[in-house]
């Protein structure tokens, strides 16, 4: 038999604890992964105990608590705190979702705060989505019209433009993409749930001459089809979208086209 | 002095700042052929114009009659007075043009039945010269500048902008009064970055964060405003800080001036609709300097709801649930996650909030920036857009929808003027290592700190003082006491602690770094605040209730260094750009 290991270096360790020292009766274990690239440390679980009494409800608030008042050298990404920017995606309780708007009361016993999954870390809970990105550019996402009228906006009937709600709103935070299987195991290949989405913001607005070209572009053995319907993403996207049905509605174009 | 690499980028223009405005410019610039490099310290999409949710104000006139002089005229109104009207026309005139070409390159405004641009009612917007509301505020839903932000960025990919992400941008190079350039630091793998520009546009923003409780994300921090303080460079009017009426009680998420565009009403803890008493005409969309004092003033006086009595309530839940679905699906969103309120059951609690800073960094219309010796002189190879530039078009207080038309008219303004002045791969000439030691200086000092003060501790005794001291009233007293305890954690740098010293994604030594950035715009909007001694627009004292045009109808400008600020003062524009429209003269400010 083949024996699978992690390599040596990538054996997450049990790292430092963090007692609480405000004396508070109403403590909860806060546990974090920490990976410094500059040293040669394996990647660690640091815990801190917190005090909640004197806690905001979501879990950035929890983190800004921690990073302000116990350790300020953790690392995580965040900016809006009110879910439209999308920075601060991460796996919470296994789960992924932003951390500005998760109450961490809805997570039981300790809380475990691990960056998005199957990305390369590049320090703590910051995930590398470079290539995700570059997929998101690969769709082209602008509109393509050959009008040239500067004093006429293009029209579009209240009908049409409906068929962009729920997937304008997207904020590419990746908590979908990082959920999907099917992306972990070919993320480099397969465009994943949110980037298909993007796409198919573009395929179906009204406006663009381009529908066909698009499609033509993602009809792909690798950067399509290899979803195979686990639905984990649509399940994953802290702002409500649906991008299995985004997905299923670019397969069903392709299908009948 | 110091062991860093320098890793050196020639370009003939550089945009510091990703959101509505630097990304407007880029593509501009990138249109007109010049090498242009792109700069932010967050991915673009991740940048604040996303939290922008009402609208972009146009007199497209898609809802019946409009006329951009009218915008301009409510525009001048609602800046008090205080907005150079020759910059204001622009701004106007070149409004539908621009709102236009944001649908052209693909943003999803919401649309007509003739399948039009749809445009709602905003605070302070009015046809005929103040006379009955108008709906000029292009709305996509209330996710207006979400859908700008990611439109602008695809239009950049679409340009190939040349972009340097999460890269932290430390301080100008200048060189005999000229900017030159800038330095950066790559927070993916820690190296400093010297970028040599002929003009460098900064857009980086709002300093919201120098206060306890705003609607502005972490990273609002004007880390442009302090590189400019740095270099010896004047702010502007930095006293005028807007104050939105409402945002969420306890956390100061932002709910749209649209939900009282679509109909949405404020009531106090006796159940009436106060505004009626403030602003008989225009009612709970008046401007927001003008609702937010009267929030103020309805909680002060004991009729404010809740156990402190310390709020008011946004209803909406009169509305259509249909309107309320397809308009305001956002703050749907947000009542429910942040005030655990059902919108079409029950009112939101909200409080005037810290949202916006009409202060920045001068510049003229076509963007570049101002400093005053003797008169007004241009700062060769520097321009400000959005909000860090103070144009000014805002004055006094800013309208709602007008901060969104003015990232993409003056960043497109930049690109235009950039176009003029240089010439693509003109050779730069060389400069000496001093600003770039210095710089470095400043950062090694900082990431080697061992002091006694947490960055954590000193931003909150910033934010505490800025917030008590510094609000939407203000008294002698208040501003005085504010003035000297301001200091304290500026003076609490000095022995400041950063415990990470590494270099790739040390956030702890970043939120230091713009604490520096923020600890010097907060004090000089003390100062400033101090010394205007009247009330206009979102500036008001208690012991000066009234405007007085004779003393202080003029800029103020404010010099940092260290902790020591120099006020001066220049005039307000008191002409138009172009015959097509007359100055209008000050008149007392009712609504």
């Amino acid at each position: 038999m083949v024996q699978i290991n992690l390599p040596p270096n990538s054996k997450v360790q049990k790292g430092k604890y963090y007692k609480d020292k405000t004396g508070s009766k109403n403590i909860r274990k806060v546990n974090i992964y920490r990976w410094d690239p500059s040293n040669d440390e394996n990647p660690r679980i640091d815990t801190y105990e917190v005090d909640m009494d004197n806690c905001p409800s979501k879990v950035l608030d929890l983190l800004n608590k921690i990073k302000n008042e116990i350790d300020s050298s953790i690392a995580y990404r965040r900016s809006c705190a009110h879910g439209v920017c999308g920075s601060c995606a991460m796996n919470m309780d296994g789960k992924n979702g932003l951390a500005c708007t998760k109450p961490h009361k809805e997570i039981k016993g300790d809380i475990n705060i691990y960056p998005l999954p199957h990305l390369k870390v590049q320090k703590d809970l910051i995930g590398d989505l470079s290539t995700l990105y570059k997929q998101y550019e690969s769709v082209e996402p602008w509109l393509k019209n050959s009008k040239k009228n500067d004093d006429k906006e293009n029209l579009q009937s209240i009908e049409d433009r409906s068929k962009l709600d729920g997937l304008y709103e997207c904020i590419m935070c990746a908590c979908c993409s990082t959920s999907c299987p099917s992306y972990w195991w070919n993320g480099d290949k397969y465009l994943g749930p949110a980037v298909l989405l993007q796409a198919y913001r573009w395929i179906i607005d009204s406006r663009d001459e381009e529908r066909k070209e698009r499609l033509k572009k993602v009809a792909d053995e690798l950067k399509l089809y290899r979803c195979h319907t686990i639905m984990n993403c649509t399940n994953a996207c802290p702002k409500g979208l649906n991008p299995a049905k985004a997905i299923a509605s670019i397969k069903k174009m392709l299908a009948t086209s | 002095m110091n062991s860093y690499k320098i890793i050196e980028h020639e370009y003939d223009v550089v945009v510091l700042g990703a959101g509505g405005a630097g990304l407007r410019a880029a593509v501009g610039l990138s249109e007109a052929g010049l090498k242009t490099a792109c700069i932010s310290k967050v991915f673009p999409t991740r940048s604040h114009t996303s939290a922008a949710q009402g609208g972009i104000s146009a007199a497209l006139g898609n809802m019946g009659e409009d006329d951009w002089r009218w915008h301009m005229y409510d525009t001048v109104k609602g800046s008090d007075w205080l907005g150079d009207q020759d910059c204001i026309e622009y701004l106007c005139k070149e409004a539908p043009r621009a709102v236009l070409e944001l649908e052209r390159y693909g943003v999803p405004f919401s649309r007509t039945k003739d399948g039009k641009i749809y445009q709602r009612p905003f605070g302070g917007m009015t046809k005929n010269y103040g006379n009955e509301t108008v709906q000029r505020t292009c709305a996509a839903a209330d996710r207006t500048g979400h859908a700008i932000l990611h439109t602008m960025y695809g239009q950049a990919l679409k340009h190939n902008t040349e972009f340097f992400i999460e890269y932290f941008a430390l301080d100008l190079l200048m060189k005999n009064g000229e900017c030159k350039g800038l330095i950066a630091w790559n927070l993916n793998d820690g190296t400093i970055h010297r970028f040599r520009a002929h003009i460098t546009i900064i857009a980086t923003g709002g300093y919201g964060k120098t206060y306890y409780s705003s609607t502005s994300a972490h990273t609002c921090t004007g880390d442009g405003n302090a590189m400019v303080l740095r270099a010896g460079l004047p702010l502007q009017d930095m006293e005028f800080v807007q104050f939105h009426p409402t945002g969420i009680y306890g956390h100061g998420t932002l709910i749209s001036e649209g939900v009282r565009g679509e109909g949405g009403y404020l009531l106090n803890s006796k159940g009436e609709r106060f505004m009626e008493r403030y602003a008989p005409k225009a009612k709970d969309l008046a401007s927001r300097d003008v609702v937010s004092r009267s929030i103020a003033l309805e909680i002060n006086e004991g009729r404010g709801v809740g156990k402190e009595k310390d709020h008011v309530h946004l209803h909406l839940n009169h509305l259509d649930p249909k309107v309320i679905e397809e308009r305001l699906p956002g703050i749907s969103e947000s009542s429910r996650l942040f005030a655990d309120v059902d919108v079409t059951k029950e009112p939101i609690p909200v409080v005037p909030t810290v949202h916006y800073n009409m202060g920045g960094i001068p510049t003229n219309y076509k963007a570049e920036v101002m400093t005053v010796n003797g008169s007004e002189k241009i700062v060769p190879g520097l321009m400000a857009i959005g909000e860090a530039a103070c144009v000014s078009v805002h004055g006094a207080n800013r309208l709602g929808s007008n901060s969104l038309i003015d990232l993409v008219v003056f960043g497109r303004a930049a690109a235009k003027r950039a176009a003029e002045l240089v010439k693509p791969g003109t050779p730069h000439e060389k400069i000496s290592n001093s600003e770039t030691d210095k710089c470095l200086e400043r950062f090694e000092k900082l990431r080697n700190s061992n002091g006694d003060n947490r960055t954590a501790d000193l931003r909150l005794e910033m934010q505490k003082t800025m917030q008590s001291k510094c609000a939407v009233f203000r008294t002698e007293k208040t501003l005085k006491e504010g003035v000297e305890e301001i200091r304290k954690p500026y003076e609490g740098m000095e022995s400041i602690s950063v415990k990470d010293k590494s270099l790739i994604f040390n956030t702890d030594l970043v939120e230091t770094l713009e604490f520096d950035n923020l600890i010097r715009q907060a004090i000089v909007t003390l100062d400033s605040a101090y010394e205007r001694k009247e009330s206009r627009g979102a500036h008001a004292r208690e012991d000066h209730p009234k405007r007085d045009d004779n003393n202080f109808m003029k800029h103020t400008l404010s010099w940092c260094e260290g902790s020591k600020t120099k006020i001066s003062y220049r005039d307000v524009h008191r002409s138009t750009l172009s015959n097509d429209v007359q100055y209008f003269p000050p008149q007392e400010r009712v609504y």
